[in-house]
């Protein structure tokens, strides 16, 4: 046996020291790392931890003047697997065949992918969702959120507009109050494993959502299905390629109903209307043509207003005092401008006239006669003091601009045809909102739907700025114009809009779109009522009808209607008609 | 050597007096091992075999086997092992060649052996195989240890053990290196080689690193670990450290193990136990291996015979190496390498072989007036 001599004890004494050293100095090292590093180190592994979980906002509802909600939310469930979780699969599949109306296939084919997590379905509805939810099986996930959903359907559906799966508006007023509407969304602060995983009863905070305030309009569902109505029966009755219906307040510029026939459904946006072929469309082509069925005619496209557009050359003649109502004229059924013979509607001629008859027979010399007396500074002048140079400023996206002759190229020609409404475009709504600023005593009005903002208690929030510009004509020329206009409908061309017991003021228009050799046509007319007091303007404008197309035969008879059914609603009273004289 | 009569004599004398301190010792640390074991593996254990006890049972059943030999040999004497180290080396030696041809792939690494539903790595067996041979072989060199020659032919006798573990384990081969050197040290009564050989051997790193490109990466990765995606796991485990603060976040209160730390019940366990327990758990960690490795130099410096005194000191390079060099990689003091924290750690093999390894050094100071 071999003794355990001094110098081994020594050296294992030495070994020992050596490794108590290392030991000392790495106690050091981890007290440096835990004391004076541990901030920097504990921040990032807490950075590491948290995840932010988004908690959605309601979006506020769009409620109409007679409180009826036509932008609502739903609950809706998505249902979807996590491939990790599953226990009993075949079970999973028979019972998500089952609920969600499914075949087997497909359902196999989610459950059985290996994927961290595999949506189902999105949008079932919330009953669905509960019965899968108590079904409890380890691996299906329910989902709670919030859809827009439309009672109405297709009402109104260009005005109001819908969202996209963000929740977030894409066209109309959705786009336009998105910022009351949308709401904050809440978050909840939770931390999770590395694999993303929530961890249980870990929630370290969490910041409610804000529901998005309710936005009440001045349309009225009542009046826009009325309207919507009156509208797609005469396009039908006149095989027309649409059919646009404007009804507003021309004392302060509230928009009571925009008819835009064809309309779309709301709850089913991305579909096209049926008989539409998709076949061999590409991604682009798909969406023009849905854009196109997007499209509200009464803002964002132009048209040549044709002879409604007489009230306006006929306000800025009255005001500028180039003419009275009183003076004569002679239509022989042309008028030379230059070296151009432009005819009135009638070839054989009016004959002599006064300017209330000629405006009564929507006599275009007469016209002519006036624009050429205004001269093209004063015409110019009174386009842009009416306000028909620049936008109306609806509370709606998309609204297209006046597409006008600049100053310096208007020449005798062009200012004759712009006197009655020819080769110059303007919105349906510009020509609504133009007239009832010129008839309502004089002030411009901003045509609008948004009234107020209320929150979901029905607390007001805010009033939205009803828009009134100022005056662009003076009480007299209004009230002088809105006699003319009461005539025009009691014995000149707007007869057919005629209703017993109601003074109403209008005008009918029926212009030739280009070009001029397709033979196609818009049919329109405004109105309003009661003629002294206007409380409600309408305009009908019918896009390319086949057979008879002027104006006071086919769409005066549909604001009549329109009116006939909605000024008792309105509760504007039955009245003696009494008869204007000059 | 000497004669029957004393060595009955010894035998007599010191009959039955194992050191209690140490196996109190061995008892905390395998006690906290355990339950620390359960609350790092429990998140990984239920994410890939859907049972949160999956390692911490495996974990158990090694223990059960390793207590077991521990009792059996401390109650052996020691010396009996003397006839056993020639062909534990061989067997070592022998099975380490065989992992290379038959062994069970696991995290990239052929380091198990099947053995039925077990899986048994030979490196463990390795280390204590290497510890008695040397001790045997020492004393068998008697008085020609004071050579030069015989230094360098223990050191060429190791080599072939070495060689074949280090082929997939370059850390258990240092571990081999560093209990080989240790032992030489204490036999030899001179100094000045070993400085020269630590010298040396620092020379012979040097090279070793910039032969190869990815080495020197390693280097690269240890001083910046945010910029490198290999970083990862050194990186993570820092931050379970300075998660930790003075008194942690309380037992089964770590983050990180959630997958954070990759496979947080191997090598980057003292990671955890920094964040759950804090600095003072972490040091008193420290302190209770110390202590452990004080009974170690307690027994090999009152142990009668070199043999004796050698596998002592053999089992205390041992654990200091293994302690020592866990705790350097996870506080990222050296650059990473996989080495197990000894009785904390998950690995079976690893456990069974330390508690016998306990149990050897128990036998010796039983046999030891201490």
């Amino acid at each position: 046996m071999k003794k355990n001599k001094t110098w081994n004890r020594r050296k294992i004494l030495i070994t020992f020291l050596l490794i108590l050293c290392m030991m000392i100095g790495l106690c050091a090292r981890l007290v440096y790392l835990m004391v004076f590093d541990a901030g920097y180190y504990a921040e990032k592994a807490q950075e590491l931890h948290e995840r932010e979980r988004d908690i959605k906002a309601a979006r506020g509802r769009i409620i109409d003047a007679a409180g009826k909600v036509l932008a609502d939310n739903r609950s809706v469930c998505t249902i979807s697997v996590i491939h990790s979780q599953i226990k009993e699969p075949e079970k999973i599949i028979s019972m998500l065949c089952r609920e969600l109306d499914m075949d087997e296939e497909t359902v196999r084919k989610k459950v059985e992918k290996v994927s961290l997590r595999e949506l189902v379905k999105s949008n079932v509805d919330k009953g669905t969702g509960d019965r899968i939810r108590a079904e409890n099986y380890a691996g299906v996930k329910v989902d709670e959120d919030y859809r827009r959903y439309y009672p109405m359907g297709s009402l109104a559906s260009k005005v109001l507009g819908f969202t996209g799966s963000d929740n977030q508006g894409i066209i109309g007023l959705e786009v336009t109050y998105e910022e009351y509407l949308k709401g904050t969304p809440g978050q909840i602060l939770t931390l999770t494993d590395a694999r993303g995983v929530e961890i249980e009863n870990a929630a370290e905070g969490r910041i409610d959502p804000v529901d998005g305030l309710d936005l009440y309009i001045s349309l009225d569902s009542n009046i826009q299905m009325y309207a919507g109505q009156a509208a797609g029966k005469v396009m039908e009755e006149k095989q027309a390629d649409r059919v646009s219906v404007l009804l507003m307040n021309p004392q302060n510029g509230e928009i009571l109903a925009m008819v835009n026939v064809p309309e779309f459904d709301l709850n089913d946006p991305f579909t096209l209307p049926e008989g539409t072929d998709t076949e061999g469309l590409t991604e682009q082509e798909r969406q023009d043509l849905l854009n196109q069925m997007w499209r509200n005619g009464c803002i964002n496209d132009t048209y040549e207003p044709g002879s409604t557009f007489k009230i306006i050359t006929a306000s800025a003649g009255l005001e500028e005092k180039v003419v009275s109502l009183d003076d004569s004229f002679y239509c022989p059924g042309y008028k030379i401008v230059e070296d151009r013979r432009i005819r009135c509607h009638k070839t054989a001629g009016h004959g002599a006239e006064t300017f209330v008859q000629g405006t009564m027979n929507s006599c275009n010399p007469v016209f002519i006669e006036v624009g050429l007396r205004l001269g093209v500074d004063n015409m110019y002048k009174y386009f842009q003091q009416f306000g028909l140079l620049e936008k109306t400023g609806v509370d709606l996206p998309g609204e297209a601009g006046t597409i006008m002759h600049r100053k310096e190229n208007i020449g005798q020609v062009e200012l004759a045809t712009v006197s009655f409404g020819q080769s110059f475009q303007i919105t349906p709504l510009q020509l609504a909102a133009t007239v009832s600023s010129l008839i309502n005593g004089g002030m411009r009005v901003t045509p609008h739907f948004g009234v107020e903002i209320r929150s979901r208690d029905g607390d007001l929030v805010k009033k939205l700025d009803d828009g009134t510009k100022g005056r662009i004509v003076s009480e007299e020329t209004s009230a002088t114009v809105r006699g003319i206009l009461e005539k025009v409908v009691s014995e000149g061309t707007g007869k057919n809009a005629c209703i017993e017991g109601y003074s109403i003021g209008g005008k009918t228009a029926t212009s030739q779109t280009l070009p001029r050799s397709a033979h196609k046509y818009i049919s329109s007319f405004i109105g309003f009522a009661p003629a002294q007091d206007p409380q409600i303007l309408g305009l009908v404008i019918i896009y390319n009808p086949q057979g008879i197309y002027y104006g006071g035969t086919i769409a005066a008879p549909v604001l009549k209607e329109i009116f006939d059914n909605i000024l008792p609603y309105l509760g504007i009273e039955k009245e003696t008609v009494q008869s204007f004289t000059y | 050597m000497d004669q029957e009569k004393p060595k009955e004599e010894f035998y007599a004398k010191h009959r039955g007096s194992a050191d209690v301190t140490l196996f109190v010792l061995v008892c905390i640390l395998t006690v906290f091992g355990l339950v620390m074991l359960y609350s790092t593996s429990a998140y990984n254990g239920y994410v890939k075999f859907q049972d949160a006890g999956y390692y911490f049972k495996k974990q158990l059943f090694a223990t059960s086997l390793g207590i077991a030999a521990m009792v059996f040999i401390s109650h052996m004497d020691y010396r009996l092992l003397k006839r056993l180290a020639v062909p534990a080396y061989l067997l070592s030696l022998i099975l380490s060649s065989l992992v290379l041809v038959i062994g069970k792939e696991y995290n990239g690494s052929k380091r198990w052996l099947a053995l039925g539903p077990l899986s048994f790595q030979p490196s463990e067996f390795a280390k204590i195989a290497v510890i008695l041979f040397l001790a045997w072989l020492v004393e068998r060199e008697g008085k020609r240890i004071y050579r030069m020659r015989s230094l360098i032919k223990i050191m060429l006798f190791l080599m072939p053990v070495v060689g074949l573990v280090g082929t997939n384990n370059l850390s258990t081969a240092i571990i081999i290196l560093g209990i080989g050197f240790l032992l030489i040290f204490v036999s030899s009564p001179k100094y000045m080689p070993f400085l020269f050989m630590g010298a040396a051997g620092v020379g012979f790193i040097a090279v070793f690193l910039s032969l190869e490109s990815y080495r020197l990466e390693r280097i690269a990765i240890w001083r910046n670990p945010e910029n490198y995606e290999k970083g990862y796991q050194t990186l993570q485990g820092l931050y379970a450290i300075g998660s930790g603060g003075i008194f942690g976040k309380g037992l089964g209160g770590s983050m990180q193990k959630l997958g954070f730390v990759p496979e947080a019940q191997n090598d980057m366990i003292f990671s955890i136990i920094c964040e759950e327990l804090g600095l003072a758990g972490a040091l008193l960690l420290i302190l209770m291996f110390l202590l452990l490795i004080w009974r170690f130099m307690v027994i090999a410096m009152h142990a009668e015979d070199l043999f004796g005194a050698l596998i002592a000191a053999g089992i205390m390079g041992h654990i200091s190496i293994q302690v020592l060099l866990n705790i350097a990689v996870v506080t990222n003091s050296i650059p990473n390498t996989g080495i197990t924290l000894p009785f904390v750690s998950y690995g079976g093999t690893s456990v069974c072989f330390l508690l016998a390894e306990m149990g050897l050094a128990l036998s010796v100071s039983s046999r030891t007036k201490l």
